[in-house]
């Protein structure tokens, strides 16, 4: 999401610059597109520490494929991947936490099983709650906490938006399973949410 | 007939319209009959929307790379040319 407005254009003189290995075309590169991805790095990895040393990997990993980049994907496209890639690495090689916090997740049962029973119908209420700094914060620290099995899942589907087919193929992942992880992780996101949003009064000023 | 945990089980699979027509209909019929499954539909939808939300490049810290980062990309490069 949230490509970075450059032109075909500027990206075709900025590769052929690259693919010369003029000096500042690096540097050109990084500036232009290191915002953007060092926020994709960090919703995938723990820490800003983690999230700039997977930055720094993904930009000397497409320093090397640089010659082999065809241009059938634009360049923010295929930046992106790679730092998702270089973020999934080093995810790989430090798993934080073990898997079976998710357990106390939700049991998937639905309404009539909500812990929160009677449901309150937030819906609306979260378009406005969505204004304060404070309950993007929250929203951000409830998926940080999950496992990073469903964590990855949710966030390269509906974040980066990601299709079924490559989410599975970036994770090394069955289609199906990213559909069940998907669905679970957003499952245990709305009855955390749910606990917070059904005391929001959209009337209280902030 | 759907029971309000098979809803829960299969409503992604429903809203990415995935569902055979039977099993949709039958689905459909279940939310007419019950609020609270209503209501967990709408709240899992508006999870979705929260998350994009919460997530988005506005709401975080945007644009730049600190400058000590782009440094030391460069000079990894350098350093790995
Ligand atoms: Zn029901």
């Amino acid at each position: 999401m949230n490509p970075l407005p450059s032109s075909p254009a500027e990206d075709q003189s900025l590769i052929a610059a690259l693919k010369a290995g003029e000096e500042h075309a690096y540097e050109q590169l990084v500036r232009r597109f290191g915002g953007w991805l060092l926020g994709v790095a960090r919703r995938l990895v723990h820490g800003e520490q983690e999230a700039q040393d997977a930055l720094q990997d993904a930009f000397l990993s497409a320093f090397k494929a640089i010659d082999r980049f065809q241009g059938d994907a634009s360049l923010a496209t295929w930046l992106h991947r790679i730092t998702v890639n270089a973020a999934l690495m080093r995810l790989r090689h430090r798993r934080r936490r073990p898997e079976t916090l998710f357990e106390d997740l939700s049991s998937g049962d639905g309404a009539r099983q909500d812990p929160n029973y009677p449901p309150v119908n937030w819906s609306e209420s979260a378009e406005v709650a969505a204004e304060r700094a404070e309950t993007r914060e929250f929203v951000r620290a409830m998926i940080d906490e999950l496992p990073d099995t469903y964590r990855t899942v949710l966030v390269l589907r509906d974040i980066e938006e990601y299709d079924t087919a490559e989410t599975a193929k970036e994770l090394g992942i069955t289609p199906n399973a990213v559909k069940i992880r998907l669905h679970r992780a957003r499952q245990a996101l709305r009855d955390r949410i749910d606990r917070r949003l059904r005391a929001f009064d959209p009337e209280a000023r902030p | 007939m759907t029971t309000c945990g098979e809803l829960a089980r299969f409503l992604m699979a429903y809203l990415d319209r995935e569902l055979p027509e039977e099993q949709r209909a039958s689905f459909e019929q279940h939310l007419k009959a019950c609020p609270p499954c209503v209501i967990y539909l709408k709240t899992y939808e508006a999870t979705i929307r929260l998350c994009k939300k919460s997530c988005a490049e506005d709401a975080r810290l945007p644009g730049a790379v600190p400058e000590a980062l782009v440094q030391a990309i460069l000079k990894a490069r350098r350093a790995t040319k």
